[in-house]
């Protein structure tokens, strides 16, 4: 990324320390310094308004009471049922975008033209770039009530049509990064394949697959953790009724959901309902947070690097 | 060509249980697998795309009898026939302006500092780690930032400024990640080309590195834009208003935008206002592929040109 060496370091140096250019790599420096003051700030805002949160409500019963009423009068904090939720969700969600979009990377790498392939991913990437509100209206006006005449005992809101549109909106992610981590595979492996005998399923799955395994993994986490933080979809049709339960029929809040009904209401600073706030997008955070990085880590672990 | 054909032959030698049934049966269900698997693949492509379809259909259907220009000039309203999505235009295209005017400058200037000023070191590579993490951060953690930083600490309220910034942070990281993409792909031999001619670092990046990445850039740009056009979740969250009667005239007024509105149409409880949340979409939807559509046209004469 530096290159020195290209001409003579001192004279580049002499020409590089001049007052004009010095402003502008301190602007530069500034520039960038935003990004790591976001992070900083993230970190700083969820954790002062937590610890409120935590003054007032002990550790215990944020872990081990099964109901979340903040907003009512009987008011109890357990976060259990908002994890559920998102849980139940994001699986679903997985349910659909992780075997849709394997499949669909692996007959795209192995069994696909080119230029169908060039047609298909960019096509697809329009699923991603559908806004999540529009998803959300179309899972509980389509999708639901069609859902609803094959499924007793479906609510009209739910987290099964939820979950589902969700993966509709993780398969390109899946698609896309798995699609990449396959191309990165050497020809020489594969035509090693051919050669042996093997037929394209066989190359795709017990060659490709392992050899781009890590990229593979990699992008389910990414999807899932996309699924975790999404939050219009699942306000919309799944609900925002804090309940403990793994029915995907029923009406549950996640833990986005919960945000975004508080900030919807009127919640005067400094009151525990505001403090809840923090609470859950701090659990939230840390959890994609884990998942990020490790998937990076995961990345370079796992990576196998090819000449 | 007269090759012997001594499969047979070679095949009575085998042992009993190997022979041609077993060994037929065998390849017999390779290839089944394989065309299984390649219906498969068909198949979920397939899916993806009825989904899209199904999609699209739906909204169209129920939208397109209230899409008229009444509907695009009329402020919002408590009656469904009524109502319009004139404030939430207006909002929309003021915030991503602004939002534009914030993360663009920013955005590239981090790009460029750490494509081209940057030592590789523990600290260039926690900014790495750093700005991955931050692109998959969840949205509605950027509004609860946004809610305390502008809204609390620098006390901005709940204006356009206030969404701007926050969508600004929101949008930063893809912008940044584009645009490292864009600047690494420009070739080695033009920097030392200006570098010999005596350049400076800046007057190298200035007048070939950027001009030469500039596509790659824009397109990471115009993704970001796309982005931001349908965020609702984190402007929700910093208390954007979702019924509006008035047009913006200052960075510091409330505002909407369209998919505050449409989530505030589809939590009504009159049937009515269900078709005028599908004209909003329809109008949300052409916004939003429109500007894809800009990026991808832009990305094939990109490649083409490299």
């Amino acid at each position: 990324m530096v290159h020195q060496g290209v001409t003579q370091p001192d004279a580049r140096q002499r020409r590089d320390s001049r007052a004009s250019e010095r402003i502008i790599h301190l602007i530069l420096l500034a520039a960038t310094s935003i990004s790591v003051l976001t992070t900083f700030s993230i970190v700083y805002s969820l954790f002062t308004e937590t610890m409120a949160f935590f003054s007032a409500v002990p550790l215990t019963d944020f872990l081990f009471d099964t109901e979340w009423t903040p907003l009512f009068t009987n008011k109890r904090y357990g976060i259990w049922p908002l994890v559920t939720a998102t849980f139940v969700t994001s699986l679903i969600a997985m349910l659909v975008a992780v075997p849709a979009g394997l499949l669909a990377a692996l007959y795209l790498n192995e069994f696909a033209p080119e230029r169908f392939r060039a047609f298909v991913k960019p096509a697809l990437e329009i699923l991603a770039g559908v806004p999540t509100v529009v998803y959300g209206y179309f899972a509980l006006i389509t999708v639901t009530p069609f859902l609803q005449q094959f499924i007793p005992g479906m609510q009209s809101l739910n987290m099964l049509s939820s979950g589902i549109v969700m993966g509709f909106m993780i398969l390109p992610m899946v698609l896309s990064l798995s699609e990449d981590a396959l191309s990165a595979v050497p020809q020489a492996l594969r035509e090693g394949g051919y050669a042996l005998g093997a037929t394209r399923f066989e190359v795709a799955t017990r060659i490709l697959l392992p050899a781009a395994a890590s990229g593979v993994v990699a992008a389910i986490i990414l999807a899932l953790s996309r699924a975790i933080g999404e939050t219009m979809i699942v306000a919309i049709a799944a609900g925002q009724n804090p309940l403990l339960t793994f029915d995907p029929r029923q009406s549950a809040a996640t833990m986005t959901a919960y945000i975004l009904q508080v900030s919807l209401g009127d919640t005067p600073y400094g009151s525990l309902g505001y403090y809840t706030l923090y609470t859950v997008g701090m659990t939230l955070f840390l959890l994609t947070l884990v998942m990020n990085l490790f998937s990076t880590w995961f990345i370079h672990r796992f990576r196998e690097v090819y000449e | 060509m007269n090759i012997p054909d001594h499969s047979q032959t070679i095949e009575k030698q085998l042992p009993l249980a190997t022979r041609s049934r077993p060994w037929g049966a065998y390849r017999y269900r390779r290839r089944l697998f394989n065309i299984v698997f390649h219906i498969l693949g068909l198949i979920s492509i397939g899916v993806g795309f009825a989904m899209l379809g199904i999609l699209f259909v739906t909204i169209f259907n129920q939208g397109i009898t209230r899409l008229n220009w009444e509907f695009l000039t009329s402020f919002d309203s408590r009656f469904p026939d009524r109502a319009g999505i004139k404030a939430a235009l207006v909002g929309t295209f003021y915030t991503i302006s602004l939002t534009i005017a914030i993360a663009f400058p920013l955005g590239v200037a981090s790009a460029i500092y750490l494509e081209e000023y940057i030592r590789t070191n523990w600290f260039s590579r926690a900014i790495e780690v750093n700005i991955s993490n931050l692109a998959a951060v969840p949205s509605i953690i950027y509004g609860l930032l946004g809610l305390q930083m502008f809204i609390r600490w620098m006390s901005l309220g709940r204006g356009i400024l206030t969404g701007a910034l926050t969508l600004a942070l929101l949008v930063l990281p893809t912008i940044i990640i584009a645009s490292r993409e864009a600047i690494r792909a420009v070739p080695l031999s033009l920097r030392e080309a200006s570098y010999a001619l005596g350049a400076t670092r800046w007057q190298t990046t200035w007048h070939h590195v950027l001009p030469m990445a500039l596509p790659g850039v824009l397109t990471g740009v115009i993704l970001a834009v796309s982005r931001a056009i349908g965020e609702t979740a984190a402007l929700i969250t910093i208390g954007a208003l979702t019924f509006v009667m008035f047009l913006p005239h200052h960075v510091l007024d409330t505002f909407t935008v369209l998919p505050i509105l449409i989530f505030n149409w589809t939590s009504r409880p009159q049937d009515e206002f269900r078709s005028a949340a599908s004209a909003a979409i329809i109008v949300l939807l052409a916004l939003v592929l429109t500007v894809n559509a800009i990026a991808i046209i832009l990305r094939q004469r990109l490649r083409r040109r490299l």
